[in-house]
């Protein structure tokens, strides 16, 4: 047992503690650097990237790197809020083609595919929202309110969102999308695509709600002791609650912006990508104990993944092998976050 | 037996001046009563714990004391009776602020969040909030550091909670409790997990705050720590008030008769030793050494019965598992029956001749959606047929016999064993113990959440299996499991620290689990 503290030999017993847990004179706790152990992994990429080829480091490709991302990394964001609080929603990458797709349906003319055309376009965005809300609120539902298993839960709803958007698509995709669907996807603000903007402003966003609001910090509390959060006076379900249905609507507009970039929905949209999602977060130092990890470590994490799959495709490997790749780059990720942690993952 | 309660005047008296008879109590329940289903956990108790003192809570695994702490600090309303605090009728439950700044408790188990900071911990869904109303880290290290120092705890507000040791957590959730504007502190069992120069530490602490004013119910099994740091002692048996007196005024004697009951202090069992002394010692235990226990040395002869005694965290369970293989020890040596099975191994100690009911039946015991042929026999696959193949004819027939032998009350041996009754249920894991003919017994808590019937039943085939000269070790705490032993090795802060002969009083064996010296 860690013996400190005799009142008389308090001073000697706490000055070598200081040291373990900060740096600069005390101003920056380890538990920061922790949030920082990816940077020197993304540099060290970057300068690969750009020994192999040039290209790398140029705005354009660095453009189009956040851009793929842009679409899976509001996913992260979503799945990492939900990681905090101790749940997991796999049924994300099936809103993410979901909401969208209802919207397409409902809103492209007839005679173009599936379309219904029962709306005006300007419903698009609306609706693909109120969708991804209603995911959320029937995942709330089962998990909290009924205290059903979540893994199960969003594993059926994962199958089941799939199926309706097979179901309403014909398997097909919808293309002929209206303008408002278009544009959060194609359009540029100051030099730069509308969905970086977004996703960098939404990481932002969370970046300081999680660490310096007291509804933020309510996810690390239930995640690390749900009976701890609810002694200290936090509504938890509440806190669950908008939890799972912000995450939804995270996805509904990833989607939006996945559709709005391809100028389609497909009905495969999103497929798979719950994996990497959790790679990222996990990769990112976030615990799937739950209340551990930043929303700034699980930027890095989904960074780090598309900059090397990046450098991959520059180093001119083959397009057959790059899942391969991707699987190993993961494995080899959380081994190294294994051994900068130091603590066994779960 | 004196009762040595004072007269109660409620008297709105806002003052807080020390322990003048006038000011009211702190806090006084009245007449509480609380069932859980059929289980009446309080049955009329009452407690008055008056300001500044250090009041203790003491009772026997059952007695009640859980169950008032939690009405006490407003996670249950009692059925029926009272709680006031400082003359003020309780608040509703759903007000949790208002409890909080009334009473505070130190569970054994923690309430911080080991993922967070020891600041953030304190300050909790109340953090310090600067400009644009957000959360000023500065602020809430300021604040739990002044926190920190007021109340003297030398601990890092910006270290990670989950690495306290399990006395700074006390100190810190203490500092939290005081930061609510608490004054009145429970202490569950807070020297359950610390060594003794911690609990030192921690007596000078409460003593520290008890001088400024903070007043402490102290619950602990270890009475010479009520002595030591206590004022006044309630007793608490079988879910009522038994007796509440000041420290100094009620001697060890009687405050462990209060605690076992006079009804039961003498009931004695008289049965012929089985021992067998030219026989092979069924269990040689030498210089066992770990964590939880230092230097434990016994041996038990074929056909005796020995019991190991001692309260939660003596070490009892740990020794008796380490027995089994169920931990390994640091050092020392366990022999079985004249072999030596490999340390920290299940089967090597089954194969040595070891039969074991392990101490939580719903945990270890049994796998609860299988049947009872298959739970009984789980422990003996190589007598069920050839090359990892069962048989399950004869499968049947072993547990039809063992059904029969342990009359578990069953249709047949397909029935899953969760549908058993806890009697039951137990009578299946002894069975397994059994199934192998063990040249050494080993149960943990055997009766366990047992029915009176099914517990002489039990205890019963207890002794008929020593007769056929299988050496029993029954490592327990409830005085019925250790009637019938030869002997009775007592265990304390994890070493054998008395020996006693079959024969004796409920006196002596609870003052030596206890720690106590009845003739000091």
């Amino acid at each position: 047992m860690p013996e400190t503290v005799l009142a008389d030999t308090a001073a000697q017993a706490v000055e070598p503690k200081l040291k373990r847990t900060a740096l600069l004179g005390g101003r920056i706790p380890l538990a920061r650097l922790r949030d920082l152990a990816l940077v020197p992994a993304i540099v060290v990429i970057a300068v690969v990237g750009q020994i192999v080829n040039p290209v790398f480091l140029q705005a354009d490709n660095l453009i189009n790197v956040l851009q793929t991302m842009s679409e899976m990394a509001l996913l992260v964001l979503a799945q990492t809020m939900i990681l905090i609080v101790k749940k997991m929603d796999l049924s994300l990458e099936s809103t993410m083609g979901l909401a969208p797709g209802v919207a397409a349906w409902l809103v492209v003319p007839t005679g173009a595919g599936h379309g219904l055309g029962l709306l005006p376009g300007g419903w698009a965005i609306p609706v693909t929202l109120a969708v991804g809300v209603l995911v959320g609120v029937i995942n709330s539902l089962l998990i909290i309110r009924f205290g059903l298993n979540g893994f199960i839960v969003t594993l059926g709803m994962l199958i089941v969102l799939r199926g309706i958007l097979t179901g309403i698509s014909g398997g097909q995709t919808f293309f002929q999308l209206p303008q408002s669907m278009l544009y959060p996807g194609t359009a540029e603000w100051f030099g730069m695509p509308a969905s970086i903007w977004i996703c960098l402003i939404l990481f932002a966003a969370a970046i300081v709600v999680l660490g310096w609001t007291s509804f933020g910090r309510s996810l690390y509390a239930i995640g690390g002791n749900v009976d701890a959060a609810k002694a200290a006076g936090i509504r938890t379900d509440r806190v669950l609650w908008i939890v799972i249905v912000t995450g939804s609507v995270l996805a509904a507009l990833a989607g939006l912006l996945l559709s709005g970039r391809l100028a389609s929905v497909a009905s495969a949209q999103g497929n798979g990508y719950i994996f990497t999602v959790f790679a990222a977060a996990v990769i990112g130092g976030i615990s799937l104990n739950g209340g551990k990890g930043t929303m700034f470590g699980a930027f890095c994490g989904i960074l780090l993944l598309f900059m090397i799959q990046n450098v991959l495709t520059l180093a001119g490997v083959p397009a057959q092998w790059i899942g391969a790749l991707n699987g190993l780059i993961i494995l080899v990720a959380l081994a190294i976050s294994r051994i900068t942690g130091g603590k066994v993952q779960e | 037996m004196s009762d040595g309660e004072r007269a109660v005047t409620p008297a709105p008296a806002p003052a807080n001046d020390g322990r003048a008879p006038a000011a009211p109590p702190v806090v006084e329940a009245a007449g509480i009563v609380k069932r859980f289903g059929p289980t009446v956990a309080l049955n009329g108790a009452r407690i008055t714990i008056r300001p500044g003192e250090t009041h203790a809570l003491v009772g026997r695994n059952g007695a009640g004391k859980s169950t008032l702490v939690s009405v006490l600090t407003g996670l249950h309303a009692p059925d029926e009776g009272t709680v006031t605090f400082g003359g003020e009728p309780a608040p509703r439950l759903s007000e949790r602020d208002a409890w909080r700044q009334r009473v505070a408790c130190v569970y054994q188990k923690s309430t911080i969040i080991p993922t967070l900071t020891v600041a953030e911990n304190l300050f909790l869904n109340r953090h310090h909030h600067g400009r644009g109303r957000l959360i000023s880290w500065p602020g809430v290290r300021r604040r739990a550091q002044e926190l920190l120092t007021t109340w003297s705890v030398d601990v890092d507000p910006q270290a990670p909670a989950g690495d306290l040791s399990v006395e700074q957590r006390q100190f810190v959730e203490i500092a939290r409790a005081l930061s609510f504007g608490a004054r009145f502190i429970i202490l569950d069992e807070p020297t359950a997990q610390l060594d003794a120069a911690a609990i030192n530490r921690l007596f000078d602490r409460i003593r520290d705050l008890q001088r400024q004013g903070v007043t402490f119910l102290f619950i602990s099994h270890h009475l010479q720590e009520v002595y030591e740091i206590c004022d006044m002692v309630t007793v608490f048996r079988d879910a009522r008030h038994i007796v509440t007196a000041p420290v100094a005024e009620l001697p060890r004697t009687e405050l462990v008769a209060a605690m076992t009951g006079e009804a039961a202090a003498d009931r004695l069992e008289e049965r012929a030793s089985t021992l067998d002394a030219k026989a092979t010692a069924a269990l040689a235990v030498t210089g066992l050494n770990s964590e939880a226990f230092e230097d434990v040395t016994f041996r038990i002869g074929a056909g005796e019965i020995v019991g190991l005694a001692g309260a939660a965290g003596s070490g009892r369970t740990e020794v008796a598992e380490t027995v089994v293989g169920l931990r390994a020890a640091d050092g020392g040596g366990v022999e079985i029956a004249g072999r030596r099975p490999r340390p920290g191994s299940v089967p090597a100690a089954l194969a040595a001749g070891a039969g074991f009911v392990p101490q939580d039946r719903h945990h270890q015991g049994f796998v609860p959606d299988m049947s009872i042929a298959d739970n009984a026999t789980l422990s003996v696959p190589k007598r069920l047929g050839k090359n990892g193949f069962l048989n399950r004819g004869r499968r049947d027939r072993l547990a039809e016999g063992m059904i029969e032998h342990l009359a578990i009350k069953t249709p047949g041996p397909d029935l899953p064993v969760s549908a058993l009754s806890g009697g039951n249920q137990q009578k299946v894991v002894m069975a397994r113990a059994l199934a192998d003919d063990p040249r050494l017994l080993v149960l943990i808590n055997p009766t366990a959440g047992v029915d009176v019937r099914s517990k002489e039943f039990l205890l019963g085939k207890v002794e008929e299996t020593a007769q056929t000269g299988t050496g029993v070790l029954i490592a327990s705490d409830e005085l019925d499991d250790l009637r019938m032993c030869d002997r009775v090795l007592v265990m304390f802060q994890g070493r054998v620290t008395t020996e006693i002969a079959r024969g004796w009083h409920d006196h002596d064996l609870v003052a030596a689990m206890e720690g106590v010296d009845l003739n000091a």
